[in-house]
């Protein structure tokens, strides 16, 4: 095997917003992720170097970033399927303020998961008995299909609408309000439907499906936003979103 | 073109913004057309005359393509937002462009 094809280019981004990719030379082992490259930069090259990561298992959703332009959860994501030509390029996720190298901000993107409502309103306290949802129900299976979002901020990055519009909440906030729709224990209804078909909310969607192409957990938040103009729309006419 | 928008549904999304936009474009030349009806008979079939050129039968041919690819990409989002999602939004899309290329090549078969 020769040199070049036992180390890989690596270029990462340093800095904040304003800032540079810089080069450096990474051995290229066999079963290597994209995590493995920047956390050997950061170990035996350059120890300032910034980035996010946590189960590095696929679990928590903290660590993804940019690869080659595509946003991706980089502890799963392996070298040998993204590299092209024995180079990487390795960006924080786009759409979102950079803190410094690879860790981007995310505060907005949970931000907007309370701008949207994205969360449970019970009903009922632990006094009462539990409520019994059949799992064939369509409710639980329309919940189901879209509940394993690990919150990675993936969509986020690759949506063209966030990009257009900074008021846009964005698939994986809408795709959890989704979840809570859909949830017959939940008590937010009327609020979340006002939350999500006002400016910004699910009708801002263009349906490219960027974030099913690229969510790591193969949802589909375009179905989930369609699933919400559905029924923001027959709300609407139905007056209850006065 | 950045790498997370070479998928086959962005590019959809692509083709329906820009047709719309060039059939927004033709449609006031199209009435500026209509209008020399009124104007002139004799400056219509100028015009007219002038629409045999084989250049212009092709660029009908475009405009048919246009009209079709927007038609069925429309109906395929309105499909998507007011029914049941469907998971062959790819293939339809795909399907969208061929049934329009066949349609536009039909055309211009038939007028040249």
């Amino acid at each position: 095997m020769s040199q070049s094809q036992q180390h890989l280019t690596v270029s990462v981004w340093r800095g904040k917003s304003e800032g540079a990719f810089q080069d450096y030379q990474v051995p290229h082992l066999e079963n290597q992720t994209v995590l493995d490259i920047v956390t050997w930069i950061q170990r035996y090259l350059d120890p300032t170097l910034s980035y996010r990561f946590a189960c590095r298992v696929g679990m928590c959703g903290s660590c993804a970033m940019t690869v080659n332009g595509t946003p991706r959860w980089t502890c799963r994501t392996h070298v040998s399927k993204v590299a092209r030509d024995g180079r990487l390029k390795i960006g924080p996720l786009s759409n979102l303020p950079v803190i410094k190298d690879l860790a981007a901000d995310m505060t907005a993107f949970f931000e907007k998961w309370q701008r949207a409502e994205a969360r449970f309103t019970p009903t009922k306290t632990r006094l009462d008995p539990i409520e019994q949802i059949p799992p064939s129900s369509p409710a639980r299976l329309a919940a189901s299909a879209a509940i394993e979002c690990i919150n990675c901020g993936v969509c986020y990055a690759a949506c063209d609408t966030v990009r257009w519009n900074a008021d846009y909440l964005g698939p994986a906030a809408l795709n959890r309000a989704w979840t809570l729709v859909n949830d017959v224990r939940d008590g937010g209804q009327d609020v979340r439907l006002r939350a999500i078909s006002a400016n910004g909310g699910c009708h801002n969607c263009h349906s490219h499906q960027s974030c099913q192409v690229l969510c790591p957990q193969n949802l589909n938040p375009t179905a989930s936003i369609a699933g919400l103009k559905r029924l923001t729309a027959a709300a609407f006419i139905r007056g209850g979103l006065k | 073109m950045q790498a997370h928008r070479r998928q086959t549904l962005w590019l959809a999304a692509l083709i329906h913004r820009l047709s719309g936009l060039l059939l927004a474009i033709f449609l006031p030349i199209h009435f500026l057309v209509l209008g020399l009806a009124i104007e002139s008979e004799a400056k219509l079939e100028n015009f007219l005359r002038w629409t045999e050129n084989p250049l212009v039968k092709f660029a009908e041919m475009g405009l048919v393509f246009l009209l079709t690819v927007h038609l069925l990409g429309g109906a395929r989002l309105l499909v998507l937002e007011n029914f049941p999602w469907r998971v062959w939004q790819k293939l339809f899309a795909t399907i969208a462009v061929g049934i329009s290329a066949l349609i536009a090549f039909g055309f211009l078969f038939r007028v040249m």
